[in-house]
């Protein structure tokens, strides 16, 4: 069996409520399938009190093997870095002194979310917390454990990054690691499973014509593509989101609301704000990945003169009112 | 007398302490700790006011929909707009998504897997209670987990994806529902009710809602022993767990489902058998046992602001005191079906106030009166008519976003001056369940229920306290946020 303990700090759980949704099968199958043992998840487990904080103990002192070390929630430094913003129940030490202790006896550690990844919404404004990732601040590699930390395996931190992360995400990581299957070559740049972000949010999409053709939202709420006045990051952002739905058929873009790159660092401080493109003269600011400037702008030109008259009608509505097929006058 | 600090307290959203003084193998006293500090309400100042839809859901991964709708509610107050009937039923139908669910997730995975404990291996209902119940290998989860599951894609076909939605906007929602949407959602509700009516209630929604008194509930108890309602209601007989974790009921519901001017739980007060009107003026945070620097007497949350202070002398908590009138209050389930005058839920609090078994009976019986609601909401939503309305937001301004979450009343108060956040403060519901001492000593809800409870001398593992805890259906993150 493949031991996983699953910690919480500063966050909102809300990656732990997103994993429950995991279905087809549910959690519970899953973890079995892939002979994974939850040692202790703060959701799932009997054990409370001094029971937890006595397997804390058999752990560090090499009584319980300890496969993989999840946190979910950023790092709490503060106040001036002392941890006192999050002191573990019953134990009055910090929480980011137990990371340290157990990441040492983990032989993989993941960071659950964009909190745990990199600090995330909680080290947003002036970071008050002193929020940090497991491995990052923000952009900057360090974090807790600091840039060349690596486990007995020799990984850095798995950043399973997300605002909340997919529970797919979240299972498949867990389920490959406990196979043997996981390779440092498996992750990206920022050390997130390349399994999820070797996609553009952009994939799938289902504004994807109106994109084609720059045929642009000027609310949320409207069809059209929210790149161009909505903030939409959806281009540039690393997720398998239009692929791989949420609670059945969901997304961001489905939901009617611009993608804000939640897995990336930083998507706490957005350019502009959340919901609106930040503009030189009038023009957007920002590129789809990897699309070279000259192109995207004669290529975007050229496709807005080229705009047919069904996606400019519907582009700004919130429900199709003009159907395929129909003839310009 | 002996004091033990008890804790981590799982199976709560987020981290919990809690101090105990113990005479005799009773507990004497109690001191809350909520050991996380996050600021939300200090990285939320300066920000665009619309930005809050984007941070706020993400001060709790559970509540999240409650937090987008009080904050949509503040900004709404603000443009002086109300959504269209079609933005109303779609935010109803997605906050009752989440209530429901987590009322679901309360039962089966918070609560219950504490009787499958190996301390109570000598009932006769034990191995029956663990088969079912107990935490990670009990039948019952992955049956729940399941039916949790699917009934939640009424979130990817309404708000996109949960938790964390930016489809709850002041002027309605973001997503229009198609004829076909309408469809899919009955199906989900129908399905979901199959799982209510075979596994939770073993019985219809409808027999459930029609139970009035305490006393025709133990003859349903009876008629339906397959039921796992039934199940924690028998256990509940055995351990006397209406005398448990009992305080005076004095219950707020800021109220929650409006439609068109008529809220299917309407907003009170209700204390002494006597119901009466809602003034939120009345509201103020103390922080007299607050790790805050100190600030001149309680404040309404308008005025109040947020400095952390760790070695505040008096401190023992990151949790403010929020008092109405001066008065500590109980939020969540039962006093929001008290102040909606449903039968059973005052018979319970005029027959043994609040306590542990009318907290978890209270949830149940509001999962079995909300889903056939959802079930007419869909119906009423007309897919040819507007969702939503725009408007400008006015560069000063302040307003208010109150709303029942799960738990019980969550409050947003938000200050705009020069077209950014002034001032936000946020009153979540464990803040008024789990507050701990104001200035004039008097202890929070939870500290007060806490006290009676049957421990050993030491406290240790005093499963009757975690009863008392989990009962609240805490939530520490939204509770100092």
């Amino acid at each position: 069996m493949f031991n996983v303990l699953w910690l919480q700090s500063g966050g909102c759980g809300g990656c732990s409520l997103s994993l429950l949704n995991a279905e087809s099968p549910n959690l519970i199958t899953r973890f079995k399938s892939a002979q994974i043992n939850m040692l202790w998840h703060p959701s799932l487990s009997e054990a409370s009190a001094d029971e937890f904080i006595n397997m804390l103990d058999d752990i560090l002192s090499d009584k319980i093997q300890l496969d993989a070390l999840c946190l979910e929630g950023s790092v709490m430094q503060g106040p001036n870095g002392t941890g006192k913003f999050h002191m573990l129940a019953g134990t009055g030490k910090p929480m980011m002194t137990w990371l340290e202790e157990l990441a040492e006896k983990a032989h993989y550690t993941l960071a659950i979310g964009s909190c745990a990844a990199f600090g995330g919404i909680t080290a947003a404004g002036n970071n008050p917390g002193e929020a940090c990732g497991l491995q990052y601040d923000g952009k900057k590699a360090g974090g807790l454990l600091g840039a060349e930390w690596r486990t007995a395996s020799q990984f850095p931190v798995i950043n399973v990054a997300g605002c909340p992360t997919h529970p797919d995400w979240v299972t498949d990581v867990l389920s490959q690691l406990a196979m043997g299957d996981l390779k440092l070559n498996h992750l990206d740049e920022l050390n997130r499973p390349r399994a999820y972000t070797d996609h553009l949010v952009h994939h799938g999409c289902g504004r994807s014509e109106y994109y084609e053709y720059k045929a642009s939202a000027e609310e949320l709420g409207d069809i059209g593509c929210f790149m161009e006045h909505k903030g939409c990051l959806g281009t540039q952002a690393r997720a398998d989101c239009n692929i791989r739905p949420w609670n059945g058929k969901g997304s961001c873009l489905n939901g009617g609301y611009p993608c804000i790159n939640c897995t990336a660092p930083e998507f706490e401080e957005p350019r502009l704000n959340f919901t609106e493109t930040p503009k030189i003269a009038g023009i957007p600011i920002g590129l789809p990945t990897d699309m070279p400037k000259a192109w995207f702008v004669a290529l975007s030109s050229l496709s807005k003169a080229a705009t047919p008259k069904r996606l400019k009608d519907n582009a700004t509505a919130s429900k199709i009112i003009t159907p395929p097929g129909n003839k310009t006058p | 007398m002996t004091r033990k600090i008890l804790g981590p307290f799982n199976r709560v959203e987020g981290d919990l302490e809690v101090e105990v003084e113990i005479a005799d193998g009773i507990v004497t006293k109690a001191w809350v700790n909520s050991p996380l500090y996050r600021g939300f309400e200090q990285i939320l100042q300066g920000k665009p006011p619309m930005d809050a839809l984007t941070y706020t859901p993400r001060i709790c991964g559970i509540c999240s929909v409650s937090q987008s709708i009080a904050c949509a509610s503040a900004l709404a107050q603000i443009q002086n707009i109300t959504p269209p009937s079609n933005g109303q039923l779609v935010s109803n139908l997605i906050l009752a998504c989440e209530n429901i669910a987590d009322h679901l997730t309360h039962f089966y995975l918070f609560f219950m897997p504490d009787f499958a404990r190996d301390s109570y291996q000598n009932k006769s209902w034990h191995k029956n209670i663990s088969n079912r119940f107990r935490a990670q290998t009990g039948t019952a989860t992955p049956t729940m987990l399941k039916a949790r599951a699917e009934f939640m894609h009424i979130t990817g076909i309404l708000a996109g994806k949960w938790p964390h939605t930016l489809s709850i906007q002041p002027g309605g929602t973001t997503t229009s529902v198609s004829a076909s949407d309408k469809i899919q959602l009955l199906g989900i509700l129908t399905s979901f009710r199959e799982f209510l009516e075979t596994q939770l209630f073993a019985d219809t929604l409808e027999n459930i809602i029609q139970l009035e008194t305490d006393d025709s509930l133990k003859s349903w108890m009876e008629n339906h022993p397959q039921a796992d309602f039934a199940e924690f209601l028998q256990i509940a007989e055995d351990l006397d767990l209406h005398k448990l974790g009992k305080i005076d009921a004095k219950f707020m519901s800021y109220g929650v489902y409006t439609h068109e001017d008529n809220s299917f739980l309407p907003q009170g007060l209700w204390a002494n058998g006597e119901l009466s009107e809602l003034d939120t003026n009345l509201i103020k945070e103390d922080i007299s046992s607050s790790w805050m620097l100190s600030q001149n007497g309680a404040k309404h949350p308008y005025q109040g602001n947020t400095l952390p202070d760790p070695d505040q002398a008096d401190g023992y908590s990151w949790c403010k005191a929020p008092r109405y009138n001066e008065q500590v209050i109980e939020v969540g389930a039962h006093a929001r079906q008290t102040i909606a005058q449903n039968p059973l839920a005052l018979d319970l609090a005029k027959n043994s106030q609040s306590n542990v078994r009318n907290r978890v009976i209270a949830r149940l019986l509001e999962l079995a009166r909300i889903v056939p609601e959802m079930e007419k909401w869909v119906r009423q939503i007309n897919p040819e008519e507007p969702f939503q309305i725009i408007s400008k937001l006015p560069d000063e301004a302040e307003g208010q976003g109150i709303i029942e979450a799960a738990r019980g009343s969550l409050g947003h108060w938000i200050r705009v001056r020069n077209g950014r956040i002034l001032n936000y403060q946020i009153i979540a519901p464990t803040t008024w369940n789990f507050s701990p001492r104001d200035k004039d000593d008097i202890a929070g809800a939870l500290e007060q229920a806490l006290i009676g409870t049957e421990v050993d001398n030491e406290g240790n593992g005093s499963v009757a306290i975690q009863h008392v805890v989990r009962s609240f259906d805490p939530c520490m993150v939204c509770t100092v946020h």
